[in-house]
């Protein structure tokens, strides 16, 4: 079963100046360990396509299944659950809180989960894993530079052992060594811990990281 | 690090406007507390001025009629109005006295002998004959006058008689019948010899049984007042609850005046918890999109205002102490009323008030955050 299904899903904003089709009719199935491009012009619906399989967002209809769960009828809470233990998010300005420091950022989604026993500990061992220096653990997150806090954002992203991840533009704020870089990390977590990636990018270099690319135009899937 | 942890945090990030919301917090605590007290110590003033509550009826002439005294007649009459009830009638005067060499002033009340038992305690000595040249004097009588020779023994002048000191009375602070503190009581028949008198200026009516003070009150107006009124009737359990009354609304009033600055105070806390959440729109976006639910962003910002409440409410209840202390010893002059329980109580009152204001100042920014749509603020710049 794929992780996450799209079947017939349209988004339609409605807007004063008349309705805007963020996504018209998109049919999606993302199998398990797959790393899948997503990529198109500005304002082809990229986002919201990633904001409804992170369950941020609703279809206005089409039927969406995520890790197994339909969400049509969940409600806000069951949507958040949603998130907090199957979907990852790396955004592209990091979006680290800057009252905790390092391992507290990351340890958190296991605090929401009410893990406090070994949190810290499994913080730091996933820290370690994105390459993050145990010296850096107590810092806040502007003392890092741009690439450190997009790994510490994706280590946030992967304590929880996720189904999934989902990357809007991770390395849209990083020089292109540093987002090479990044590549290769998210590249490591995939094919090593088999994380499934799903990643929004601009670059059309990062299609040699992927199995494949979905394209859209004007909200729709280009074959 | 919990959500509470995570509040503490916020607060002290901001501290310079925290302790700014803090102190309107102390000062609401502080205003409630301190009001609240200052009228309570005013009741318990009042509570402590007035001995003999509830159980006596005084009956004096009404005024214009008969020159402002009572009979013999009347008492009489007054007596079988009232069945069992023990009637005690005195007159007063005042006029001049002297010991020894000293001359001055005082008050006079004459009781008939066999009364003064049942109406004032002595402290010392003992109580005068109905038959014998002898008086009590009031306690602070007795305090101011040591020096003058007027004590317990000595002999005292009235005109051309003298008395003897047969006895010191019990303090007895404000009545609503008699004040003998500063007074000198001596024997009606003495009084009547004396000054050739036999009326009397008032009747206390002591009522065994407290329920039956309004039928005994009927009974005396039934038998004195059916034409005209001869006398009016004075019942100090109802004064003593109108009195009551006003100081329970002066304290209610001065809480009031406490309450207000305390709403200011919560806008001060709304505002700041307000700006919190505006600032922090992007963070909310972030918490919410990796798994915050609504109820815990709530949470967050409750105990925010919970935070700020209960600093605001400590600081505020030590220096509501400080301020109860003045406020008792200045205004009231008894700082003992501070360290009486309903006293106390205020501090604890206008405590919970704070918190309670903060955290209901918390409570709509809370919503407001929780309600965000959470894309719309990861979006927020
Ligand atoms: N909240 C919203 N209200 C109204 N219209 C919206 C909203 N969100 C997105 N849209 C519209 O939906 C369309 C798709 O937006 P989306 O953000 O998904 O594009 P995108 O492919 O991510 O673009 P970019 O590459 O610039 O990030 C756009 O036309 C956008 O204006
Ligand atoms: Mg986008």
């Amino acid at each position: 079963m794929p992780v996450i299904s799209f079947e017939h899903v349209s988004k339609v904003y409605p807007l004063p100046a008349g309705d805007v089709v963020a996504l018209d009719g998109v049919d999606i199935a993302i199998e398990q360990g797959e790393f899948v491009l997503v990529m198109g012009p500005s304002g082809s619906g990229k986002s919201t396509l990633l904001n409804i399989m992170g369950s941020l967002d609703v279809p206005t209809s089409g039927e969406v299944t995520i890790a197994g769960n339909r969400i049509g009828g969940m409600d806000d809470d069951d949507l958040t659950l949603l998130r907090r233990d199957h979907i990852g998010f790396v955004f592209q300005q990091f979006n680290l809180i800057p009252l905790l420091s390092v391992v507290e950022n990351v340890e958190y989604p296991l605090i929401l989960k009410g893990r406090q026993n070994g949190a810290r500990e499994r913080a730091q061992e996933v820290l370690e894993a994105v390459g993050i220096a145990a010296s850096h653990f107590t810092h806040t997150p502007g003392e890092l530079s741009g690439g450190q806090q997009q790994r510490v954002a994706i280590a946030r992203a992967l304590v929880n052992d996720p189904d999934f991840l989902l990357c809007d533009e991770p390395t849209g704020n990083l020089d292109s060594k540093t987002g090479t870089a990044i590549m290769d990390l998210l590249d490591r977590m995939n094919r090593e811990e088999g994380k499934t990636v799903v990643m929004v990018t601009h670059d059309p270099r990062m299609t040699g990281y992927a199995d494949r690319t979905i394209r859209l135009v004007d909200g729709r899937v280009a074959e | 690090m919990t959500f509470f942890d995570l509040a503490r945090r916020n607060v002290s990030r901001h501290w310079l406007r925290s302790v700014l919301a803090v102190i309107g917090i102390v000062i609401g605590v502080i205003a409630i507390a301190t009001l609240g007290i200052m009228g309570n110590s005013i009741s318990l003033m009042f509570g402590d001025m007035v001995t003999d509550v509830g159980d006596t009826l005084v009956v004096s002439p009404a005024t214009g009629v008969g020159g402002g005294k009572l009979t013999e007649r009347q008492v009489d009459d007054i007596t079988r109005a009232v069945g069992s009830n023990q009637v005690i009638p005195f007159a007063s005067t005042a006029d001049k006295i002297s010991v020894g060499e000293k001359e001055g002033g005082a008050m006079l009340y004459a009781i008939p002998a066999g009364d003064i038992p049942s109406l004032l305690e002595v402290e010392s000595g003992a109580y005068p004959r109905d038959t014998g040249a002898g008086c009590l004097i009031g306690s602070e009588l007795a305090a101011n006058s040591r020096e003058n020779g007027l004590k317990l023994g000595a002999r005292v002048r009235i005109g051309d008689e003298t008395l003897r000191v047969t006895g010191v009375l019990e303090e007895r602070g404000m009545g609503f019948d008699i004040n003998p503190d500063y007074a000198i009581v001596v024997p009606y028949s003495w009084y009547s010899n004396h000054y050739d008198e036999d009326e009397y200026d008032q009747v206390i009516v002591k009522v065994r049984d407290v329920n039956d003070l309004d039928a005994v009150k009927e009974s005396i107006e039934q038998r004195m007042n059916r034409r005209e009124d001869v006398v009016t009737i004075m019942d100090t359990r109802g004064i003593l609850e109108s009195v009551f009354a006003a100081t329970d609304s002066i304290t209610v009033f001065l809480m009031g005046i406490g309450a207000v600055s305390l709403i200011v105070a919560g806008v001060s806390i709304l505002n700041v918890m307000l700006m919190s959440v505006t600032e922090r729109i992007k963070e909310i976006g972030v918490l919410r999109s990796i798994g915050t639910r609504r109820s815990e962003v709530m949470r967050m910002f409750i105990y925010e205002a919970l935070f700020l409440g209960l600093a605001g409410a400590l600081i505020g209840g030590a220096l509501s102490f400080c301020a109860g202390y003045v406020v008792t010893a200045v205004f009231v002059g008894n700082p003992d009323y501070l360290f009486d329980p309903t006293s106390l109580l205020y501090i604890v009152f206008g405590m919970a008030f704070g918190v309670i204001t903060s955290v209901a100042s918390g409570f709509y920014p809370a919503w407001k955050a929780a309600q965000l749509n959470p894309i719309q603020a990861l979006r927020h710049e």
